[in-house]
């Protein structure tokens, strides 16, 4: 039967097909979907792990226990999870462990842009790309049969335009495997020295077999058409080059990316007049084919950076630029996303702007509050990178003689995923700095999955939760407080306190994001046109419910609105009442 | 080669454009079409402009539409309608939502509406509809909430599909 899936449907119902039962992630656009759909398969295991290093990690050990493991993540989520990716690459696998890495070409939700391509070579694993949907869930199979085989973790490369295009997918009953006996092998499983030099020598091997597995794997195929160009490409880069070039070029459409199969590449560099190599990013297979001592065109007509589109290679290749129509009769304004109506991030920011202070920022929806009228974020690196830069940045003002007091923000999943160790480092080496904790009970960013502070799991059973404050206390923080961050008044006293504390201080600003299913209802806040004297104070919160008319007048869209009431509180005449709801929950 | 069909639905997040392309999408692969669908997920749904590419016919490769190419638009907004207006071909068709979202920068006063949207774009398409989908989904469905299945039964008029497919398609995809 065939379903309309994309990229990241696909691979989870290739870990459903191919007999996986154990799947683990820490959420992470493009990549969220992939387990979001395999928690509902009632066959497999699958989990949010508080980030992508335990997500490895929690995958190595299944995959030891015999079961066939996949594990999710974006592409900077590879970061963090490499100190045992480099190492399960020596200890092999006894369950097939495949490792799915979701990159994001023209950033569209990260921070970076990095070509995950480069961690095959370097981790000396295999790697699998695929170009639609159909191959995303068939290479699931391939790749657990290679990590088996080989004895090797296998990474399944994709790309944005892969993970969340959708295409029909021939889809199959699930093949039961049975899970591996576990033995106790120290020579293999014990990374100490003496044992891990024999397995450097054994990985080195299996790459030398898996080039030869390349050059016969059904996935690695030549496309003849007209010869006198040639294309060797992957992933997405193969249907832009096909949209564009048709039967008018020959194809070498390589899957597995790593190790290459230089055969197969020498047989099609022959067989072509003119050579080019067309993918994004890096030039990842450019310098590999120039390594061989073949001739071929790379990046030096194809841009490095950003996502292709077939208008670019039509631009690249023959010049000509798409027919269109645009509009110049106005300038069209631009759209950002925003942080939403009552969204409880906005009260604290706006607070935290009217202190003056350098605020490091994080990873996760409150990344917006850089955007006017709030501006209040001064920095964005990698999750978790707010605690250890606002113990830093205070440490080094301080040393240098301009002491001053430096906030971090951080999400509640994301202090689970890497904040925690920056706050033991903070209380370890007498740092002041102020950590607020945005406790929005979610990882609201990409999507809403639960996390060690939610009291439930990916599969929905009722768990311990995890309080944060029990967590920096226990951490050594004396100075912890906790507010509802709809409560303008009590954040901007918490606010003042810290700052004035001498000393590593917490406030764990608390409210549910307001996009969360089975809220209470607040109300709406309603202008009285009478009362409002159009000085627009309540505009300066940047929440979208808030409409600015031509003529100056201010409503607000009741059905945006989520009763927050923050626009209320900063209202300097009491212009806008509450309609509706109960009391603040 | 064979051809494909592009469409293109444009809004803002949070307006339903996935479930409408869903939708779209469901009644393609019920008519036997070979479909692609394209969109981002992630930053896009707070409140930003989004846009979901389909493509269909005997044999699709790029999930993406190329500008200057697209068969048929729905706009769910009147400046997403301008936004996105290049990849129309010249004898496009484009449904249009006669409705207004005053993005961050309007709201800011750092920029100002195109008001005059429908004006501009009804001297460059030639085949434009505009539809009050807030007013008709308030009137036949009492929920303002369906507009995004009103635009699409305006869409539907256009596609020369039976009726039957969108009906079955839509009772599968959207909950009652």
């Amino acid at each position: 039967m065939k379903k309309f899936l994309s990229g990241d449907e696909a691979i989870a119902r290739g870990a459903f097909e191919y007999g996986a039962t154990f799947a683990a992630a820490y959420p992470g656009t493009p990549s969220t979907e992939i387990i979001e759909n395999i928690l509902p398969y009632k066959e497999i295991y699958a989990e949010w792990s508080p980030n992508e290093k335990v997500a490895l990690e929690v995958a190595i050990g299944a995959s030891l226990a015999g079961a066939r493991s996949l594990v999710a993540m974006k592409h900077v989520g590879v970061n963090v999870a490499a100190d045992p990716l480099f190492t399960a690459a020596y200890t092999g696998v006894n369950g097939g462990l495949v490792i799915v890495s979701a990159d994001e070409p023209s950033l569209h939700s990260s921070q970076n842009e990095q070509d995950n391509r480069n961690f095959a070579p370097f981790a000396k694993i295999p790697m699998l790309e695929p170009s639609d949907s159909q191959e995303a869930k068939d290479l699931v199979g391939e790749a657990f049969r290679i990590s088996e085989e080989y004895d090797t973790p296998v990474l399944l490369r994709i790309t944005t335009r892969i993970a969340h295009a959708k295409g029909l997918v021939e889809c199959y009953e699930r093949q039961e495997v049975e899970v591996k006996e576990y033995k106790k092998n120290a020579a293999k499983y014990c990374m100490v020295p003496a044992n891990a030099r024999k397995r450097r020598v054994f990985v080195e091997e299996r790459t030398r077999l898996l080039s030869e597995f390349s050059e016969t794997f059904l996935y690695n195929r030549i496309e003849w058409g007209d010869k006198s160009i040639g294309i060797i490409t992957s992933g997405i880069s193969y249907q832009y080059a096909r949209e564009v070039f048709g039967a008018k070029a020959s194809y070498l459409k390589l899957t597995m990316t790593w190790p290459l199969p230089e055969k197969l590449m020498r047989e099609f560099a022959e067989g072509v007049e003119k050579l080019y190599v067309v993918e994004e990013l890096d030039p990842f297979l450019e310098n590999q084919v120039k390594a061989m001592g073949i001739p071929v065109i790379g990046k030096e007509l194809l841009p490095n950076m950003f996502e292709f589109t077939p208008e670019l290679l039509r631009q690249k290749f023959f010049g000509v630029d798409p027919a269109s129509n645009p509009v110049t009769e106005v300038e069209i304004p631009p759209r950002p996303p925003v942080l939403c109506a009552g969204c409880p991030h906005r009260p604290v920011f706006y607070i935290l702007k009217k202190h003056r202070v350098p605020v490091m920022g994080d990873i996760g929806c409150y990344g917006l509050g850089l955007q006017p009228p709030l501006e209040a974020v001064d920095t964005t690196v990698c999750m978790g990178a707010s605690v250890g830069m606002t113990h830093g940045f205070q440490k080094a003002s301080a040393w240098n003689g301009v002491p001053r007091k430096v906030v971090g923000v951080i999400g509640d999943s994301t202090f689970f995923h890497g904040g925690m160790t920056g706050v033991a480092d903070m209380v370890f080496n007498n740092g002041s700095g102020v950590i607020v904790v945005l406790d929005n009970r979610t990882t609201a960013m990409t999507g809403h999955q639960p996390h060690p502070g939610t009291g439930i799991t990916g599969k929905g059973e009722v768990t311990d939760e995890i309080k944060i404050e029990d967590v920096v206390r226990a951490l050594g923080v004396r100075d912890v407080q906790i507010v509802d961050s709809y409560d303008l008044q009590a954040v901007d006293q918490a606010v003042r306190h810290a700052l004035d504390f001498d000393g590593p201080s917490v406030v764990i600003c608390r409210r549910a994001c307001a996009l969360l299913k089975g809220l209470p209802d607040l109300g709406k806040a309603v202008i009285n046109q009478e009362q409002c004297t159009r000085c627009h104070a309540c505009l300066r919160t940047g929440c979208p419910a808030l409409v600015s008319h031509p003529d100056k007048s201010v409503t607000i869209d009741t059905n945006a609105c989520n009763g927050c009431f923050v626009c209320g509180q900063v209202c300097p005449v009491g212009a806008i009442e509450k309609v509706g709801g109960g009391e603040r929950g | 080669m064979a051809k494909v069909t592009n469409v293109l639905l444009v809004g803002v997040g949070g307006q339903g454009t996935i479930l409408a392309t869903k939708v779209l999408a469901g009644v393609l692969q019920d008519e036997g079409y070979d479909v692609k669908m394209s969109e981002v997920h992630g930053m896009s749904q707070r409140g930003g402009s989004v846009v979901s590419f389909v493509r269909y016919g005997d044999r699709v490769y790029s999930p993406l539409v190329e500008q200057g190419t697209a068969d048929l638009i729905l706009a769910f907004e009147k400046l997403e309608a301008l936004r996105w207006l290049p990849y129309l071909k010249a004898e496009g068709t484009m449904v249009v939502n006669d409705l207004e979202i005053l993005p961050a920068p309007v709201l800011l006063g750092k920029a100002s509406y195109p008001y005059n949207a429908l004006e501009i774009l009804a001297g460059k398409v030639r085949e434009l509809v505009t539809v009050k989908a807030a007013q008709l989904a308030e009137e036949k469905a009492g929920n303002a909430r369906t507009q995004n299945i009103v635009l699409l039964g305006a869409l539907a008029k256009r596609m020369g599909i039976a009726p039957g497919t969108w009906e079955r398609v839509i009772r599968a995809s959207v909950p009652p």
